[in-house]
């Protein structure tokens, strides 16, 4: 874990362990590398946790910024702009060249994909956002790709779990370690907070939701450097998944109690309906930022701390930022499981008021 | 806030949604139905064998119960027996006494009515032995008497003399 952002930084060890990784130079480097130069370390850190955080378009494992090598991957483009457009994102040569496509051109600019003409450049309105036109991008991403890998696994682990189960009732396998969990999930979220009767239904989108943001967190800690959940677009999904199964699940008491608050004056229901309405749409909405500050913020803290070794410069500076770091993981692996405890229980939550069952009208 | 919207990726979010939709369809019917109900089954299956050996706990302790009240009959049983066989010994060695004692009382009867016609018989015997002997005597005595004619004479006389008497 802490090897992870030590490398990120440590280039010049890196080059020697590059070997096994495919790399890619970028065409006119020495260009570049001169241009790069006069960049301080304070910038170059703010770039590097900025690039962390961010999605991106290649899987990159490590860079040499004064060479201008990167080692990795590339991975497909896809971008909708008059027409399917794929290539590979190794066109972009990470954001140095113009990708030109059937006659357009494309600059990748932070981590987007902005439609520029054949010079290349970017517009800039006052406040410092490119104006240029944005293809929509399908990109298959580093996140796409975690996800994809994420899931692949889930599948293995959770049906060979499922597997083993056919064989007798005692489970085998790697999958044995999350039956647990499994079990954790239906008695202790789904159960309480759905109700006995009715928590089934919920249960594969709970079991798959919890697992998936938990994993996806673990791998965030790992030498791979995603920031899958500490992205809006990622915790977004999951929260609108949520909103609308709890939508469609909710039971004419779920309404009533939202436009017709039962138990209260009349002029009262007329207030209490658009805060009803608004708490609708806040719940999923927590539960979006929720997810993303708190990765977001896990992941840009622990790279500040490892940053300081570079910032200080001096063996107890460094030592005391690398055992600061070292805790601060420890933290972070019991927040990537928190994180996905809180956004499965409130998830639970959120269906089990959609369909409680008032069998007398009580006062709210 | 406009930097949360101006970093949202629509790609990404589409193929979240896509990807994440399309694995809890496929671990819905590959992994969470069949793992939930094996593990249902297992706890059933659990409750069931508790209530099962909670059952055969008390039909065990029912079981001895009656074994116990089995002993228990067959003990009472057994001394009910005893005491019978008791009973009988002792009535038949009785009705035995008695059979031996009429028995005996029979044979000594008999023997002793054999004794008793034995005595006669030997009484007959010896009365008739005794009336020839005396006939014999009598014949000697008589034909000794007799052999002169004095005495036959006065036997004559005696003897008349004794009929009168008579």
């Amino acid at each position: 874990m802490r090897i992870t952002y030590f490398t990120k930084f440590l280039f010049g060890v890196l080059l020697f362990l590059g070997g096994t990784v495919f790399s890619q130079e970028v065409g006119h480097n020495s260009k570049k590398a001169e241009a790069h130069e006069p960049i301080g370390v304070q910038e170059k850190i703010d770039g590097d946790i900025q690039h962390h955080i961010q999605d991106s378009h290649s899987f990159t494992f490590f860079s040499d910024s004064e060479k201008g090598i990167h080692y990795g991957f590339s991975l497909p483009v896809i971008l909708w702009d008059n027409g399917l457009k794929v290539f590979s994102s190794s066109k972009f040569h990470h954001g140095e060249t113009l990708a030109e496509v059937d006659g357009s051109y494309y600059k990748l600019y932070h981590s987007k994909i902005y439609k520029t003409n054949a010079e290349g450049i970017i517009n800039y309105d006052e406040s410092h956002h490119a104006t240029n036109v944005k293809p929509i991008d399908f990109s298959i991403t580093k996140n796409v790709v975690m996800m994809f890998v994420t899931g692949l696994l889930m599948f293995l682990l959770f049906s060979g779990l499922a597997k083993s189960f056919g064989k007798g009732p005692i489970a085998t396998g790697a999958g044995r370690f999350f039956e647990p969990i499994v079990l954790y999930i239906r008695d202790d979220i789904a159960k309480p907070n759905i109700g006995e009767k009715k928590y089934k239904r919920f249960m594969p989108y709970l079991l798959t939701v919890f697992f998936f943001i938990w994993f996806l967190n673990i791998f965030g800690l790992t030498p791979l450097g995603v920031n899958v959940t500490g992205n809006i677009a990622v915790t977004f999904a999951l929260a609108i998944i949520t909103f609308i199964i709890t939508q469609f699940s909710g039971n004419r008491n779920y309404w009533k109690h939202i436009f017709w608050m039962p138990g209260v004056p009349v002029p009262m229901k007329f207030i209490l309906a658009p805060i009803e309405l608004l708490g609708v749409f806040i719940k999923p909405f927590a539960l979006m930022i929720r997810l993303y500050a708190n990765i977001m913020a896990g992941h840009v803290v622990l790279m500040s701390i490892i940053a300081l070794v570079f910032t200080v410069q001096n063996w107890l500076g460094g030592g005391l930022s690398m055992v600061l770091a070292f805790f601060l993981s420890l933290i972070e692996l019991l927040v990537a499981a928190l994180q996905a405890y809180i956004f499965t229980l409130l998830s639970a939550l959120y269906f089990g008021f959609a369909v409680e069952e008032h069998e007398h009208d009580e006062a709210h | 806030m406009d930097k949360l919207i101006n970093d949202f990726s629509f790609g990404l979010f589409f193929w979240q949604i896509t990807l994440f939709i399309l694995l809890l369809l496929l671990l819905r019917k590959y992994a969470w139905k069949p793992i939930l109900n094996a593990v249902n089954d297992r706890e059933e299956g659990i409750k069931n064998a508790l209530a099962a050996a909670e059952n055969a706990k008390k039909e065990m302790q029912n079981v001895t119960a009656d074994s116990e009240k089995l002993l228990k009959e067959a003990r009472t049983e057994r001394e009910a027996m005893l005491k019978e066989a008791r009973e009988i010994k002792d009535k038949w060695i009785a009705d035995s006494k008695e059979q031996a004692k009429v028995e005996g009382d029979k044979m000594i009867k008999q023997a002793q009515a054999t004794i008793e016609s034995e005595k006669k018989a030997a009484v007959a015997d010896i009365k008739n032995q005794v009336a020839e002997l005396s006939i014999e005597i009598a014949e000697k005595v008589i034909k000794e008497q007799l052999s002169n004619k004095d005495r036959q004479l006065k036997l004559v006389d005696d003897m008349l003399g004794d009929i009168k008497l008579n």
